[in-house]
């Protein structure tokens, strides 16, 4: 099940090292007082254009309020998060909305298709929303690459949970997002899904030249990854590039047991 | 069980809000009824009482006597009183005397309605003082020209005593002084009306024959029971009178006034049904929807051992909770709207009787039981559904949506059931078929409209097209679960049916009347009593002499007997009533119409087998025989029909000539100086009305349009419950959807987007109600109206275009209204918590 390599394997490795998302001194505070949680201490890190990056870590480490935060989808406390160019935390509501709409691609958990859309429209939404024309071939090969040619006027729930992943990655991929963030993207999968949908996240990388960032706690979703960074109690703690399944459980290990001692 | 049931309902009180409020509306409307109309029948029974408190016995005419002269009732003399005051354990003896008696203000202007304007005599009796009547200033009335006036009356038109009135008893303007202001318990008075006291010799001149009373009233001396002064009074009663116990006399006008609250309080109660009808859809809503998110929460009680008893069983207790807390709220709130209704009439026409405001034990306790009942009955339904769920759904980890049922079972019973309905309506003659036709394709509409939903929603598809992702999804989330739909917009369909169909009916029927009223008369203008009441026949005769106008016919009716039934004959003026009248004659004519002759209408003459030149005999007032020869038969109409002959041929058998209106043509036609003409010639008499037929048009339509708003105000109240409904629906959509919502702010829809997204959806369900409900309302106006059409000639259907266009207005502002909060809500999302996996 390991990802076998991929054909254009020359081609990324002429990938630019332009960031595509940025965050410095990012913080992030929840409630007041008392009750004040610090989930982002102080963050910095950049995101690679055309590369991978996993964010992995315990959970109550902050690494969904990382990527959250980083999507324009949760307000910042102090710091800077930026896509591309663009510093998310000068942006208004509608700003910000526009930005998630067509610059970035979302990934969840829960699949979130809406069930009353087939898989096409699904697929579709995010240019609906903005009242744009896809662009056909991008979107053929879009549908091509995830393999679901046969099903796009199937709704949701004539769906196994994997095709209505890879309807969510297609749905990510068809807007040519400048980055894309995946929240736990395999969490509800078996793990032959999960391994499919992994495979299109880095074939999407590394043939489509598009940027992943994903927030996962499995260590062989990690794998897939060019990079793993790793975050505990708020903060960045390590990295790792090229990673294995094996040696990101290592590392793991090691929080856990410094974790437990501390 | 029962805590578990109330720990529900306490979670989920912003949810039950909506229901709350629903069921509260409902049974605010049931005790603000009961509580209202028990007040104000509580109110006139005490002042009718009080009424009759100087009244042991009374004796009245014999009104249905077997006389043998039809019409004419017979009359109390001063003799018969003079005998009655001398019967043992008789202490006084009152005659009465009263009838119409208007009086103008200081402007000229008729004071009150007209049918609360009553005079009546001063009966001194011992002592000189008439019991009934206390004076408050100066004195009773002596002779012709002074008369006492009641002190409500004299505070509104600001009368005193020494000042001159005008007032008109049957069409002659009197110009009396005021000698006395006087205060009464006369129920007439209490409850508005205006009472002037004339001498008895004068009110007898007008009200009855010298010497002669309508009514004589005897009090009992101390020790003598009303029961024994009655078995006393009756020896010595002339033939053709009859007496009456003071007490049950009083039970009598309580009973009367009873059954007239209960007419109102039925029809208010109809209305409160119709609101709580309504209401049943959003309970049923409610809880369906309810059910369906605890799923999970229903399978672990049964996975635990709960049986499909006890889960129906809570969820019934859930809505006797609900129903309780909604019942007393609005109980409270119906009794400060009884209390509200009754000072807001009080201030505007100052016509009802003071009283306490009665709330009875019988009217909380329906109040309670109507609520609870209403809402349970609403949730048993969802309750036996929730039971079936399986004690599985507890573990699968997937949000089991309950798969839905087909609507194939539901859609053929609904077809039939509208299909007959529709049959019956289409085919049935009768009231009572056609009602029950028209249930019967309400029902079926109902239990077809989830099949409905979807059609008529996707061709509202093009108009949604504007508004782009948020138009295509308001659109695919208004039919997603068509049953929701479906309930909350038939909530809105009951009350825009019945708007509507009144709306036709009472279109159409003021069309008709309106045509008859002005095809069948050529008479410029029409004089009557504003009262109703009969005119003196002066009025005719000061018509006919003056020169202005061309055209003059009184209408002047006597009771008959023909062939044994009572008919009565109107007499006309011979010469000019062809002039006034445009009637459509199927033989014969107006032409000659003098002596013998007479003119009838089509249904008569069939009844009676007659045609022109046949013959028939008519018992007369005056019990004598007179024969007449049919010389016309005309097309009977609302305001023309029966029998016309010529008055001079009336007036030999007449004793009290009357008539109830005089027709007038004008030389110059309708024009100010012709009717002002006519007004100097009846001498400024405020009693008297001159109408042109544009005044009875107008009158007509106002008080069509006066019922219709009263009749809107009342189903205003199922149109505000129907509003509940769809922000309840909204808002349990948005809530189930909050997932859906936070993805699709996530993947970059704004706030405003969703808002479109309710809202759209909000109008479109709204709409899909409304334009049910016209529909329906048109087609039952259109039956109901062919019903009408059949006693109405020249009835025809009326489709209130513009009306019709303001209801789908309605319709579109309740969905703009229901979506206001849901929408901020489901803009106001926190998107992460919405798209965080549960």
């Amino acid at each position: 099940m390991h990802p076998s390599g991929s054909p254009f394997g020359v081609q990324t490795a002429a990938r630019p090292t332009a960031v595509a998302a940025h965050a410095t001194d990012l913080t992030k505070v929840y409630g007041h007082g008392e009750t004040q949680v610090v989930a982002l201490d102080s963050v910095s890190v950049q995101f690679h254009q055309a590369q991978f990056t996993a964010i992995m870590g315990p959970s109550g480490s902050g690494k969904s309020t990382l990527m959250h935060c980083m999507a324009g989808l949760d307000t910042v406390s102090r710091g800077s998060a930026r896509i591309g160019d663009t510093e998310l935390t000068t942006l208004n509501d509608k700003k910000l909305t526009r930005l998630r709409r067509d610059k970035i691609g979302f990934i969840f958990q829960a699949f979130n298709l809406l069930p009353t859309l087939t898989a096409l429209e699904n697929i579709t939404l995010p240019m609906d929303i903005a009242g744009r024309k896809p662009d056909q071939g991008w979107l053929d090969m879009v549908v091509e690459t995830v393999g679901l040619s046969g099903r796009l006027k199937h709704r949701p729930n004539q769906l196994s949970g994997g095709q209505q992943q890879r309807v969510a990655v297609a749905r990510a991929l068809a807007g040519k997002p400048e980055i894309m963030f995946a929240d736990e993207p395999t969490g509800n999968l078996d793990s032959r899904s999960g391994a499919e949908v992994l495979g299109f996240l880095r074939n999407s990388v590394r043939e489509l030249g598009q940027t992943v960032v994903m927030v996962t706690h499995d260590p062989v979703a990690a794998s897939y990854a060019d990079r793993v960074v790793f975050l505990a109690d708020g903060r960045i703690v390590d990295e790792l590039h090229a990673p294995t399944a094996d040696a990101v459980l290592d590392r793991m290990k090691r929080f856990d047991a410094k974790g437990r001692t501390s | 069980m029962f805590r578990t049931a109330l720990r529900n309902v306490l979670a989920h009180k912003a949810r039950l809000l909506m229901t709350v409020l629903a069921v509260m509306l409902g049974v605010a409307f049931v005790s603000g009824t009961l509580v209202f109309t028990n007040t104000i029948s509580d109110a006139f029974q005490k002042s009718s009482e009080k009424g009759f408190t100087g009244v042991d016995v009374a004796v009245t005419p014999h009104k249905d006597s077997d006389n043998d002269k039809p019409g004419r009732a017979p009359k109390l003399t001063q003799t018969t009183l003079d005998t009655i005051s001398k019967v043992p354990g008789a202490a006084s003896v009152t005659g009465s005397v009263g009838g119409f008696a208007a009086i103008a203000d200081k402007q000229g202007k008729l004071i009150g309605e007209g049918f609360g304007s009553t005079g009546a005599n001063y009966y001194p009796g011992a002592g000189g003082k008439d019991p009934r009547y206390a004076m408050k200033t100066g004195h009773a009335p002596r002779n012709a020209n002074e008369i006492a006036l009641d002190a409500k009356t004299a505070d509104r038109a600001g009368y005193k005593v020494g000042d001159t009135v005008r007032l008109s008893v049957d069409g002659p303007v009197l110009t009396p002084k005021v000698t006395g202001v006087f205060t009464t318990d006369d129920g007439n008075v209490a409850a508005g009306g205006s009472l002037v006291l004339f001498d008895t010799a004068t009110a007898q001149k007008y009200y009855a024959k010298p010497g002669e009373f309508s009514e004589i009233d005897v009090k009992a001396a101390a020790g003598t029971s009303q029961t024994a002064l009655k078995a006393a009074v009756d020896k010595v009663l002339p033939r053709d009178t009859e007496s009456q116990t003071g007490q049950k006399l009083a039970d009598d006008q309580a009973s009367t006034i009873a059954s007239g609250m209960s007419t109102m309080k039925t029809t208010l109660l109809t209305f409160a049904g119709i609101a709580l009808f309504v209401g049943i859809f959003i309970i049923a809503n409610t809880f369906t929807m309810l059910v369906a998110q605890r799923t999970k929460e229903l399978a672990l009680m049964r996975a635990v051992g709960a049986s499909r008893r006890q889960v129906t069983r809570s969820i019934l207790i859930e809505a006797f909770v609900v129903g309780a807390v909604a019942a007393v709220t609005g109980l409270l709130a119906g009794i400060g709207i009884g209390a509200g209704l009754r000072s807001l009439l009080g201030s505007t026409g100052a016509t009802l009787p003071d009283g306490p405001l009665v709330v009875s034990p019988g009217t909380v306790v329906a109040s309670l039981v109507v609520g609870i009942v209403v809402t349970m009955l609403a949730a048993w339904l969802p309750g036996r559904r929730a039971a079936k769920i399986p004690p599985v759904a507890a573990m699968s980890s997937v949000h089991a949506a309950a798969s839905p049922r087909s609507l194939v079972v539901r859609n053929s019973i609904g077809a039939a059931l509208t299909a007959i309905g529709a049959a019956i309506v289409l085919v049935g003659s009768e009231q009572g078929i056609l009602a029950l036709g028209a249930g019967l394709l309400l029902i079926g509409v109902f239990v077809l409209t989830p099949l409905l939903s979807r059609p008529l929603i996707a061709a509202a598809g093009p108009l949604l097209r504007p508004f782009g992702i948020s138009g295509k999804l308001a659109q695919l989330n208004a039919v997603r679960n068509p049953r929701r739909t479906a309930a909350t917009a038939s909530a809105l369909m009951i009350g825009l049916t019945l708007i509507t169909g009144l709306t036709v009916i009472a279109g159409s029927t003021q069309q008709a009347i309106d045509k008859m009223a002005t095809s069948a008369v050529r008479a410029d203008y029409l004089v009557s009593m504003a009262s109703g009441t009969p005119l003196s026949p002066d009025v005719s005769k000061k018509l006919s002499e003056n020169s202005a106008l061309s055209a003059v016919s009184p209408l002047r009716t006597t009771d008959t007997r023909i062939d044994g039934d009572h008919q009565s004959l109107t007499g006309v003026n011979g010469r000019s009533i062809a002039d006034l009248t445009k009637l459509d004659f199927q033989s014969g004519s107006f032409a000659g119409l003098s002596g013998d002759k007479a003119v009838v209408d089509d249904k008569l003459a069939k009844d009676h087998g007659w045609k022109v030149g046949s013959a028939f005999t008519a018992t007369m007032e005056d019990g004598q025989k007179a024969r007449f020869t049919v010389s016309g038969v005309f097309k009977g109409n609302e305001l023309m029909r029966g029998i016309m002959v010529d008055s001079t041929a009336l007036a030999p058998h007449q004793s009290d000539i009357v008539d109830m209106q005089v027709l007038v043509k004008a030389k110059g036609g309708v024009s100010e100086s012709a009717k002002d003409s006519i007004r100097k010639a009846l001498g400024d008499n405020p009693a008297i009305a001159i109408k042109t037929k544009q005044d009875i048009s107008n009158d007509i339509a106002k008080g069509i349009n006066l019922m219709l708003n009263i009749l809107y105000g009342l189903l205003a109240m199922a149109v505000v419950v129907a509003v509940l409904g769809v922000i309840n629906t909204l808002a349990m959509s948005v809530f189930e959807r909050s997932q859906e919502i936070g993805m699709l702010r996530a993947i970059g829809i704004d706030r405003s987007g969703i808002k479109w997204m309710v809202r759209l959806e909000s109008l479109l369900i709204s709409l899909f109600g409304g334009v049910l409900g016209i529909v329906l309302g048109v087609f039952f106006g259109w039956a109901g109206g062919r019903l009408i059409g059949k006693s109405l000639a020249g009835f025809e259907l009326v489709l209130p275009w513009g009306r019709m266009a303001l209801f789908l207005l309605l319709a579109a502002l309740v969905g703009v209204l229901a979506a206001l909060w849901p929408a901020r809500r489901a803009a106001k999302l926190n998107m992460l918590t919405a798209i965080k996996a549960e």
